[in-house]
């Protein structure tokens, strides 16, 4: 397997893909599968782990390691490959019930951490798998098959639940804007540490036309860009300083009108493996076993 | 001055009390280091609170610590104590009641205060009443000698001076037992080496206290415990945690594969956690993770790459672990999990032991789920049963429990610090990718009916695992009937096949009775069987390493006695699974009161049978 020669159909597995026709899963897919050969990885060295959802079957259609894990536990299995295994380049998909929901504690930690990891999170605002209930970053008064009076819930808004936990790198992309969502997977990649991913992606079936605003309009796809004002907001972008990116964060098509998309945040911070593995490095490497068991006060019989 | 007569003792039983902030855990620490190079065998029992510092004086912040050593060897910290050492009214009313009639007791009569007294519940001294007539009482103003003796120490405050009193106390009991007091002293010189004169001051207290022993008319007799004939070589105190956390680095140098340990604090299982992080140069990473949960699924990833994952805990982060150790079943990886037992249910008595989690570790995870089960009989024994589980975690690729508990965990005995050379390598093969051939990740090993490994980073391996049910040797997610039957058989089959070997047991020419029993309780069970055959009766004990699967010819073994009983820290668990799987009519000693068993208390179950 020449790592050079690889292109997007390496990527894909023998297996069918079962999504339901016209999910943005698709699209999602089909966009990792053709940038992933620009990172000259060989495919062993990449591995996709989820948890549970409609969302974490990714990675039994990828041609590389895989793991399907258990609802929300997709970050601190990952974590502990990723600690253990630095040579490896290690992704993790998730949906909103999965990743904010039940798995919401493995991935604030993780991004605390700023582990080695690349978190994409795949947002339809409702939970698909099960059929059809609200999700912690469904609307308001979202009817659903478990609040048909509408949700009373408030909603998390999952970049600004990234950057208060300490996240180095947070990103939003659209399922199917295949340059943008492109863009933002390099630039993602090439981050050293923790990287957060929303995918604004549609549910056809549950959540149908939850981002029309800029799914059916490609002129309402407004893109953050370094050091330049976002629109008629007048902040100008700085993806090193929390606050901008956590104003910008705040920004909604229902209140605003627009939604940013693109690279919120991106500075660098050593990684969590990085410095376990240095502490390991300066340790040496040589313990004495039988010094060890034979260590503290001995005596001899006989 | 002459020196006093001194009298010779096959063993003792010594238990400090004091409050928990009183440093006895410290105190009982030194002198079964002490006892241990004077060549005695011995065994202890640390009994201690949850509460960090319970209010001061008060009858839960009691804190014990009960040491046996004996010119012999010894299985148990005793029943109860010869000398009991007191240091406050709550510590003797608390621990009174085990003192047998005509006992020593030593009391620091400064702490027998109105307001102690009080809050012990006392209405009147007991120094004063009468009512220690039966025991054999050292009123000992501990408090007041030591402050005194360290007034001209420069530096220490009166507080500081008080707190010392734990080592006025130790170096008493050290001269009445005569033991070799240098180690201690060379301790408290590191201990303080950033405060000489704290360090001073304790050493001076020691000092003073040894002294006291030697002079004072109280004590008329010095008493001495000969060397135990143990069996030759180069011995150590260890803990049961201690000995987890090195058997878990010996099996990670036996197999060559990094050992990760994902743990989240808990009671009583932090202090493997803590141990294993001093050891980096032995490629250990230690991942105190946000959760039970994350602790579980970290060591599960790092076993997903080629290292041995670890994750420990008690029976209530235990619970929380399930989900993993099922998806660990489902992806047939290694995965190795401790359970260091406590009192439950739910928080329970978190610094208790208790027998309880066995039923959960074999049965409390959804659907058919099998996992292998082991258990630790003794502190010692936690270092070989954790290289035991490893080598069958890593052969089978199968998640394994590992039981041991509170008693295990705290307590320590000499052990004969093992020849690492001596240990037999665990041999582990990765899968690597055959030209021309498909890879089959659930293609079994005939003989242990493992799937191959095939770790990230291995070319032309690459492949999806998950806790969808998958196809039998391709792994694809498959939901035909047929192929889940077969599935469903093939884990049972291959967890039911695992090679334990056959169950010793220690018969005894006619005994009838057989005494079956499994992890911590080891010591006073087999010290019960010992009292019950020194008196005359018959009785034959088997004590299980491997609760799942049992060992192959238990089943004749049990059909080979007349009676069984099963003595258990819990209701009965593995008596119900011994009568469901052979049929027998094992009989259960059942009792769980937090303490270990009492040897005296196993004897009298065995002789009711006999």
């Amino acid at each position: 397997m020449s790592e050079l020669a690889l292109t997007a159909k390496d990527l894909k597995s023998d297996q069918e893909v079962r999504w339901c026709p016209g999910c943005g899963d698709y699209a999602i897919l089909a966009a990792v599968q053709s940038f992933m050969p620009e990172l000259g990885l060989a495919r062993e060295k990449i591995v996709f782990i989820s948890g549970i959802g409609c969302a974490a079957r990714f990675p039994y259609y990828m041609q590389t390691y895989g793991m399907h894990s258990i609802h929300g536990r997709a970050p601190a299995i990952a974590t502990g490959l990723a600690v253990s295994r630095p040579d490896l380049s290690v992704w993790v998909v998730s949906g909103d019930g999965d990743a904010l929901s039940i798995g919401g504690n493995h991935l604030i930690h993780a991004l605390r951490r700023n582990v080695n990891l690349k978190l994409l999170l795949f947002n339809n605002r409702i939970y698909g798998l099960t059929k059809g209930q609200y999700s912690p970053t469904s609307g308001q008064g979202k009817v659903s098959g478990s609040t048909p009076l509408g949700s009373v819930d408030y909603p998390f808004n999952p970049l600004a639940l990234a950057l208060g936990a300490g996240a180095t790198f947070v990103a939003r992309a659209l399922d199917i804007d295949k340059p943008g969502l492109t863009d933002v997977l390099r630039r993602a990649a090439a981050h050293k540490g923790a990287a957060f991913v929303e995918v604004f992606q549609n549910c056809n079936i549950y959540n149908d036309g939850e981002f029309d605003y800029i799914r059916e309009d490609k002129d309402a796809r407004t893109y953050l860009a370094q050091g330049e004002a976002f629109g008629e907001t007048g902040i100008v972008h700085d993806e090193s300083d929390f606050a901008t990116a956590f104003a910008l964060a705040q920004l909604s098509w229902e209140k605003d009108g627009v939604v940013p998309l693109g690279v919120f945040r991106d500075v660098q911070r050593d990684s969590y493996d990085e410095l376990v593995n240095a502490q390991l490095a300066n340790a040496g490497g040589d313990g004495d076993l039988q010094a060890l068991v034979g260590s503290g006060d001995t005596w001899t019989i006989g | 001055m002459g020196a006093k007569p001194v009298e010779q003792l096959e063993s003792v039983v010594i238990r400090f009390a004091g409050d928990s902030g009183d440093g006895m855990q410290l105190t009982g620490g030194r002198f079964s280091s002490e006892t241990a190079l004077s060549g005695n065998d011995l065994a202890t029992f640390p009994d201690f609170p949850a509460e960090i510092r319970a209010p001061a004086g008060s009858l839960p912040g009691v804190s014990g610590f009960q040491l046996h050593f004996a010119d012999h060897d010894i299985l148990t910290p005793g029943d109860r104590p010869d000398v009991l050492v007191a240091m406050n009214p709550a510590a003797l009313k608390t621990n009174l009641p085990d003192l047998p009639v005509g006992g020593t007791l030593i009391v620091d009569t400064d702490a027998f205060t109105d307001r102690n007294l009080k809050k012990a519940g006392y209405d009147a001294s007991p120094l004063e009443d009468g009512s220690l007539g039966a025991y054999q009482v050292h009123a000992v103003p501990l408090t007041g000698m030591t402050v005194g003796a360290l007034k001209d120490i420069e530096g220490v405050t009166a507080r500081e001076a008080e707190r010392a009193k734990n080592m006025f106390a130790l170096g008493l009991m050290s001269w009445l037992y005569g033991r070799p007091i240098e180690s201690t002293l060379e301790f408290l010189q590191t201990k303080f080496a950033k405060r000489p004169e704290i360090a001073a001051a304790n050493v001076k207290a020691f000092n003073t206290g040894y002294a006291f022993g030697e002079t004072s008319e109280a004590f008329s007799v010095q008493y001495e415990v000969k060397p135990a004939k143990l069996a030759p070589g180069r011995y150590r105190q260890i803990t049961g945690n201690v000995a987890l956390s090195y058997g878990l680095i010996a099996a990670s140098k036996l197999s060559e594969l990094p050992l990760f340990l994902g743990a989240y604090p808990i009671t009583p299982a932090s202090s493997i956690l803590e141990e294993l992080a001093k050891h980096k140069s032995f490629g250990v990473r230690t991942f105190q993770a946000e959760d039970e949960i994350a602790a579980a699924g970290a060591a599960l990833g790092a076993s997903f790459g080629g290292g041995l994952g670890v994750t420990t805990s008690a029976g209530p982060g235990v619970v929380l672990k399930s989900e993993t150790v099922g998806l660990a079943v489902a992806l047939e990886l290694p995965l190795v999990v401790i359970d260091v037992q406590r009192a439950g249910p739910s928080t329970g008595m978190p610094t208790k032991p208790e027998q309880g989690d066995l039923l959960m570790v074999l049965f409390g995870r959804n659907s058919e789920s099998p996992v292998p089960v082991l258990a630790a009989s003794t502190p010692g024994d936690c270092f070989h049963a954790a290289i035991e589980a490893a080598r069958v975690a890593l052969t089978y690729r199968t998640p394994v429990y590992l039981l041991s508990d509170a008693y295990l965990a705290n307590g320590s005995e000499p052990w004969q610090i093992p020849d690492i050379s001596a240990l037999e390598p665990i041999e582990v093969e990765f899968a690597r990718a055959v030209e021309g051939e498909t890879f089959l990740p659930y293609h079994r090993d005939p003989e242990t009916l493992a799937r191959p490994w095939a770790v990230p980073g291995t070319p032309g391996l690459e492949h999806r695992v998950g806790g969808l049910e998958k196809a039998n040797e391709t792994g694809n997610v498959s939901y035909d009937p047929e192929n889940h039957d077969l599935m469903t058989q093939l884990r049972a089959q291959k967890v039911a096949g695992i090679a334990v070997g056959d169950q010793p047991v220690d018969h005894q020419e006619g005994a009838d009775v057989l005494v079956l029993s499994w992890g911590g309780t080891y010591g006073p069970v087999h010290a019960g069987v010992r009292r019950v055959r020194a008196a005359g009766g018959k009785v034959a004990h088997a004590h299980l390493r491997w609760l799942n699967p049992f060992p192959r010819n238990l089943g004749d073994v049990l059909r080979s006695y007349d009676r069984v009983l099963v003595p258990e820290m819990n209701l009965g668990q593995l008596s119900r699974l011994v009568r469901a799987q052979y049929l027998v009519d094992a009989v259960g000693y059942n009792r769980v009161t937090g303490k270990p068993f009492k040897a005296g208390e196993i004897a009298d179950a065995v002789e009711a049978l006999l």
